[in-house]
């Protein structure tokens, strides 16, 4: 009952406002567009045999010379932009999401275990986080990454780049959860329920995902939409650097690093177009994540 | 005190050592140094005698002391790709990022305390709202796309300032700065507000939230009823006691501007330690990558020291008694 006074609740908030709505339709529209990208762009940017130099850095259709087969424009190799963009927020968000579920699922796990068996442990795992965290996660992303390149042979680099980026976001992502879980784990510790379990010698894995992980979802859910922006900014960011996608699988950073050679020369959709594109699902991601934060904090409203 | 700053210390050092020690384990396991250090044709004895002589066959522990001590001593070893001293590389672009580092954050302090002050005293007035909705669009947009805004307005449309490289520069005693030229700070201006606008926003939420705890404290409520005037309740009472958690903050967002500068050095060529930094994981310039973390990590724990210090200058009740 409880559970769903909340959950009525959090509906009466959302419908009450209009910015909380506005950024759940963006961040749907963008969520079903790259999901469907195959199926809705126009063009197959990968497929090199679906562009032609000869239509270059067309402009939008609402700009003199913009024709009406190419909506928002094209990039200096006759690519469509809308394709473009779909495809990379279509990559953006694979690793995105992917990354954000690594972290979920490793600093979960490490939390819950650390707040459970405390000692030892406890110690071990939150000396890591605290050595972590005072690396700035972008830091942490690029060592991972640069390790990456060392450790791999060459020929397997361009085949794993998506699974390395994932994988060096994640582990640069998953102190915020580990520390989260481990805080909440210990509140619930002292509550009867957990004792009870533990004393009709439940097995520990049992009592930690069974019994307390659904009465610590809620601040992980909200860690899970900031985080799940913080993934996206530090993928387009290492994209933007040159150090994430290539340019022939662009991701929305990607796209914004070719955009950035075309800023002197007036072509200005090639890169203000993915940009508003990145800064409208980071900035409607991370309005949901602070009304998550509201709905499931209510002294902090 | 002296009992608090020891044991401070003690721990800088350990760090130290951990940080020595990644950078050891990269330089060491990451891809094989001797490979890297010489060509195809080198035959397997010579690359053996090589290895042998460089003491690359010695305990794993007698290696890291002698990569230590070569460190303690100002030996940092040669870049794969260049082949130049890390050593100097760095140096030489060192002055680049701390000056871009220290004015970003005085911009975040100069700014986001008072802003933090106002939006913490009055907190339903409409500067403060659109105070706080500004706050929010700058923490979603990311640092390159500040940057890229900024060079847009004002380097391509407006043509006031550079978009790029530090300017004209004045070298020092061996520190190229860019503070004595009117060229130097013109470059400096954009790089400096992309790089301080992350910051800034936290600066500002945390002295507001700090502000409003102190605000609603008994001492304040009794220092409103004796009468005593608004500006120096403000200053000197509540101000004061929001400054202990602020200069923490400060002391880890050091780590943050110096990783952040990174993004900024890409976006303005700025020619910074970053900038040498990401040429060296773009071509796994192992010795390079090394010698970066050692050096951020030693300034992160030299502030975070320094901030200890200032805890004690600040907040008189530690001078008294031991905390430890």
């Amino acid at each position: 009952m409880r559970e769903f006074i909340k959950r009525y609740e959090g509906l009466w908030l959302f419908t009450r406002s209009p910015a909380v709505i506005l950024a759940a339709i963006v961040a749907l529209t963008i969520l079903i567009g790259a999901a469907f990208a195959p199926w809705i762009a126009p063009l197959d940017p990968y497929d090199l045999a679906s562009f032609s130099l000869m239509d270059g850095l067309l402009p939008p259709m609402w700009e003199e010379f913009g024709t009406s087969r190419f909506p928002l424009g094209t990039d200096d190799q006759g690519r469509d932009m809308i394709s473009s963009i779909l495809y990379g927020a279509r990559l953006s968000l694979i690793i995105g999401i992917s990354a954000m579920a690594i972290a979920t699922v490793l600093g979960v796990g490490l939390g819950l275990a650390a707040g459970y068996f405390g000692g030892r442990f406890d110690a071990i795992v939150m000396r890591i986080a605290d050595i972590q965290l005072a690396l700035p996660a972008i830091l942490t992303a690029l060592l991972i990454d640069g390790i990456a390149r060392g450790v791999l042979p060459t020929d397997m680099q361009q085949s794993l780049r998506v699974t390395v980026l994932t994988l060096a976001i994640a582990l640069s992502l998953w102190v915020n959860f580990a520390r989260t879980a481990r805080a909440s784990t210990f509140v619930q510790m002292n509550k009867e329920y957990v004792q009870a379990a533990v004393m009709q010698g439940q097995h520990p894995l049992r009592v930690m995902f069974v019994h307390i992980l659904p009465n610590i979802l809620g601040p992980l859910l909200v860690i899970m939409t900031v985080d799940l922006a913080s993934a996206i900014l530090l993928e387009a960011t290492l994209s933007f650097l040159g150090i994430g996608l290539p340019a022939d699988s662009p991701s929305l950073g990607t796209l914004i690093r070719i955009g950035m050679q075309f800023l002197f020369s007036g072509e200005w959709w090639i890169l203000w177009v993915p940009t508003l594109f990145l800064v409208a699902l980071v900035i409607s991601i991370n309005v949901l994540g602070d009304f998550l934060r509201d709905v499931f904090n209510p002294r902090l409203r | 005190m002296a009992y608090f700053i020891g044991k401070r210390l003690i721990q800088s050092v350990f760090v130290m050592l951990a940080v020595a020690f990644l950078a050891f384990s990269l330089f060491r396991f990451v891809g094989d140094p001797i490979t890297q250090m010489t060509g195809v044709e080198t035959s397997v004895a010579d690359q053996e005698r090589l290895r042998e002589e460089l003491g690359l066959n010695d305990p794993f522990a007698l290696q890291f002391m002698r990569f230590t001590g070569d460190m303690l001593q100002g030996d940092f070893g040669f870049s794969y790709r260049t082949r130049q001293p890390v050593a100097e590389m760095i140096s030489s672009r060192m002055p680049a990022t701390l000056e871009l580092g220290v004015v970003a954050l005085l911009i975040s302090l100069v700014v986001g305390i008072p802003a933090g002050v106002y939006t913490a005293l009055r907190p339903r007035g409409a500067a403060t709202q659109a105070i706080l909705m500004v706050t929010l669009v700058g923490v979603s947009i990311p640092t390159f796309v500040i940057g890229i805004m900024l060079i847009f307005f004002f380097g391509v449309q407006l043509g006031w300032l550079p978009t790029f490289g530090r300017g004209g520069t004045v070298t020092i005693g061996g520190w190229e700065t860019s503070f004595l030229t009117v060229d130097g700070w013109r470059a400096l201006i954009l790089p400096a507000i992309t790089l301080g606008v992350y910051q800034l926003t936290l600066t500002m939420r945390l002295v507001r939230a700090e502000m409003m705890e102190v605000m609603r404290s008994d001492y304040i409520r009794f220092a409103t009823a004796r009468g005593v005037p608004m500006g120096r309740l403000y200053f000197r009472h509540a101000l004061a006691n929001t400054m202990v958690p602020v200069i923490t903050i400060i002391g880890l967002q050091f780590g943050g501007v110096i990783a952040f500068s990174i993004v900024t050095e890409s976006v303005f060529q700025w020619p910074g330690m970053g900038l040498l930094f990401l040429e060296s994981i773009r071509f796994v310039d192992i010795p390079v990558m090394g010698v970066y973390l050692v050096v951020i990590a030693f300034f992160f724990v030299l502030v975070n020291l320094i901030v200890d210090l200032l805890y004690v200058a600040i907040d008189p009740r530690l001078r008294i008694k031991d905390v430890s």
